[in-house]
């Protein structure tokens, strides 16, 4: 029965979504906004409750192992530990499409209630683009991916869980990088109500800022967290491969963060009103591109677990529906949409518009190297993939010119052009760059490039630690705290990418029991190698020794053989020490009963994750920002 | 700041704008062009590449399946060699490395690397699919393909 009310619950929801979509189409035409709120607040909001019903009849089906449901019995298994069990709910397509929607739902849901500093009219518009969004991919569950199809003779047993998925990481990657991808949702129906009603101005931009900055942050921390899981779990010892699945995420991304830059121009200064709507339109596209390209399998990925080219017509269609709706929309009205105020090139603003046009050249390089196997195919010119030599030498010298400008743009002023005190205010920084270089090269790094992304991270870090000191505590908005965290994230990431590619080693080796390697100056040992028990595999587990500063501290790498379905993993083992990780992978073992090792030595390398954690958490308090005149605001609407 | 500048009309502004993002469009695309066409590796079964003139040195990505009993490691224990076939040719592979989890004799895979001189491949990575059933479809392809062009070959015969 549970299944069926989660089923149902689907149904309603569409339902609902055709309601909002339709019915407020009716009150619009004759005007009577508070008429079309009424049925459009609670029709999101019931929305939401129902997408919780069905998600959590899902998750219900999996924590009992109701192998009646089609597809827990293709994916779960008796034997599998409990916490997998659940989290397996959304580690297949259609799980994982119930949860996209749920999180639309939710979003949806919050937006009716609380987006109301821009009248009745446009929070009509903006939760009927909601349900139209909304509709398409019930839908789409309903119809091509149904998460509660039922069997008609259920197995005994259940076909069990990809390995590699049974792991704490699927816990939280997907929930946040939907959060993250679905958030913009808010943002795109934002872009489509102001182009409908014409609505695009300073009051906009600090209405749609905290759900571009909370979308944003969910969305960092998502691929962060997805790229240490797959630093961990695959066992190659990188940390990003350049593969399409994570470029799905990257893209969305990129045209996030320069959403909310050009969001805070047209904030400030009421300039960028039609770029700002285009990008607000393409991250939620990217968005939707991202969820087609993972969910078509079109192109070979080291991510795409499942593949159908069906549904991704399927999905295809919604995307060129939305997207081509949008821009159609866009096309029509972006010209009546009045311009704003001109401004100086070397003004705050100068530095942020060419913040964008950075972002969107990095943005065109991974869409083009995403895309082009997949063109050149289409057009019979042979299979081809596009891997990291490529991404590495065309994003470089844009990646640097985006690391300057975060670095000069926080210290010009809006409006004015003035170059002297900033250049004077900028010298802290730039010493503390010239210090870095040369602790660089002492250390022994060398490399032109190296050196220089090292110097323009620090440079960048400085630049935003004086952000703070700049202004003092007591005069600090959460804005500027917002941006000077970020910043400093990012300026961390930048230092870990640089140090950890001109330092990283690896070693491959042969061992048999009691011998000794050594990688990157560190002795290794491996001890021996044991048999281990887990709740659904066996595995082989090496004990290795390595010699840290005198103290002997222990690396122990597995091999896991999993029973259901029959699978071999590795698993990693990471040592942690301040300057740097040392990694190691065990392989097979031969006749004469050596063992083949892995091991890398990654200098820094931790510096990318905690820098991207803390530029996420730098965007959570910048959504903080402007409350108390949000809160204002809205006391002044009411009154 | 010159006069010019401070009554600068929001035409000229737009203008200014369309020009820069224009800039932006040719940057990117004057980046990712050479890039791609050093960076783009190839992909080829092991039919094709008979076909076809490899330069030594060029990446390229090999698929296929691995022939079975082919696989031997070489004495320093980490070299492994075997052969990629596409039922209809082969080519000889050798690897230093850990080979995926899923690398098995008669299953897909899929090899980056480049051809030497004397026509063994290689390889700098190995990509076995993470699923036990799923056969890389670019493999899936190049072995259809062959085994119709094997018996295109043999219907004259018989």
């Amino acid at each position: 029965m549970i299944p069926e009310t989660g089923h149902f619950a689907l149904w309603l929801a569409a339902a609902l979504a055709v309601a909002q979509l339709f019915g407020g189409w009716h009150f619009l035409r004759r005007s009577e906004h508070e008429a079309a709120l009424r049925l459009l607040v609670p029709a999101a909001a019931a929305q939401g409750i129902l997408c919780l019903i069905a998600f959590a009849a899902l998750i219900w089906a999996f924590a009992v192992s109701d192998f009646s449901v089609a597809l827990v019995a293709n994916n779960s298994h008796t034997a599998k530990p409990e916490l997998y069990k659940l989290t397996g709910a959304w580690a297949n397509h259609e799980g994982s499409m119930l949860l996209w929607v749920c999180v639309l739902a939710i979003f949806g849901a919050v937006a009716a209630l609380r987006v109301r500093a821009l009248g009745a009219r446009f929070r009509a518009r903006l939760i009927q683009t909601m349900g139209a969004i909304g509709l398409g991919f019930y839908a789409y569950l309903l119809i091509s991916s149904n998460p509660f199809a039922r069997l008609p003779n259920p197995p005994a047993e259940g076909a069990g869980l990809n390995p590699l998925l049974q792991d704490p990481g699927l816990a939280f990657h997907p929930p946040l990088l939907y959060l993250g991808y679905v958030g913009m949702s808010v943002t795109f129906a934002f872009a489509v109500a102001a182009l409908i009603e014409r609505q695009v101005g300073p009051l906009w931009a600090r209405t749609v800022r905290p759900w571009v900055l909370t979308a944003w942050a969910f969305l960092t921390g998502g691929i962060m967290l997805g790229s240490f899981w797959a630093y961990y779990e695959l066992g190659w010892g990188g940390w990003w491969f350049w593969d399409p699945v994570e470029n799905a995420s990257l893209m969305p991304w990129l045209a996030a963060t320069a959403l909310f830059h050009s969001v805070g121009v047209l904030a400030a200064r009421d300039a960028l009103r039609n770029w700002t709507i285009l990008l607000a339109v393409a991250a939620f596209s990217f968005s939707m591109i991202g969820t087609f390209i993972v969910r078509s399998g079109l192109l070979t990925s080291v991510h795409s677990f499942a593949v159908d080219p069906e549904r991704g017509l399927f999905l295809l269609t919604l995307l060129a529906l939305y997207v081509g709706g949008a821009l159609t929309l866009y096309a029509v009205r972006a010209g009546s949409v009045t311009h704003g105020a001109p401004f100086r090139p070397l003004s705050r603003e100068g530095a942020l518009v060419f913040n964008n046009l950075i972002l969107s050249a990095i943005l065109g390089v991974v869409f083009i190297g995403t895309l082009y196997p997949v063109v050149l195919e289409a057009l019979g010119g042979g299979r081809v993939s596009v891997g990291p030599p490529y991404y590495e030498s065309a994003l470089m010298p844009l990646m640097l010119a985006l690391l300057i400008v975060m670095a000069i743009g926080p210290f010009l002023r809006w409006r004015r052009s003035q170059t002297g005190a900033a250049a004077r205010r900028m010298v802290p920084a730039l010493v503390t760059a010239a210090i870095f270089a040369a602790v660089a090269l002492a250390v022994g790094i060398r490399g032109v490039l190296t050196i220089l992304g090292i110097a323009i991270a620090a440079w960048l870090g400085a630049a935003s630690v004086m952000i703070v000191a700049g202004k003092g505590a007591r005069r600090l908005s959460a804005a500027s705290a917002g941006t000077a965290i970020a910043h400093l994230g990012v300026a961390i990431t930048a230092l870990g990418i640089a140090i950890s590619a001109a330092g990283s080693s690896e070693r491959i080796t042969n061992l048999a029991p009691g011998e000794t390697d050594r990688v990157a100056g560190f002795a290794v040992r491996l001890d021996g190698v044991e048999p281990v028990a887990g709740p659904n595999y066996t595995s082989v587990r090496g004990l290795i020794s390595v010699l840290v500063d005198g103290r002997v501290m222990p690396l122990e790498p597995e091999r896991r053989a999993f029973i259901s379905p029959m699978q071999v993993t590795t698993e990693t083992d990471i040592l942690p020490l301040w300057t740097g990780n040392l990694y190691a992978v065990i392989g097979d073992n031969d006749a004469e009963g050596r063992w083949q090792v892995r091991l890398h030595w990654q200098p820094m390398i931790a510096l990318i994750w905690i820098g991207g954690l803390i530029a996420a958490a730098g965007g959570l308090v910048g959504a903080l920002a402007g409350g108390r005149r949000r809160r204002r605001e809205r006391r002044e609407a009411a009154q | 700041m010159t006069a010019a500048q401070t009554r600068m009309k929001p035409k000229t502004q737009r203008l200014i704008m369309i020009g820069a993002a224009v800039a932006a469009l040719i940057v990117a695309a004057l980046l990712a062009m050479p890039a791609l066409r050093q960076g783009a590796a190839y992909f080829y079964a092991p039919a094709d590449l008979a076909a076809a003139e490899i330069t030594p040195g060029q990446a390229i990505r090999l698929g296929g399946l691995v022939e079975e009993g082919s696989v031997a490691r070489l004495p320093d224990g980490i070299t492994m060699t075997f052969r990629v076939t596409d039922r209809l040719e082969s080519v000889p592979v050798r690897y230093a490395g850990l080979v995926p989890d899923l690398f098995r004799e008669g299953q897909g895979v899929i090899a980056d690397g480049r051809m030497q001189p004397d026509g063994v491949f290689l390889a700098d990575t190995l990509l076995a699919k993470h699923d036990e059933n799923y056969m890389p479809p670019e493999v899936a392809e190049a072995v259809e393909r062959a085994e119709a062009e094997a018996k295109a070959r043999s219907a004259p015969a018989g």
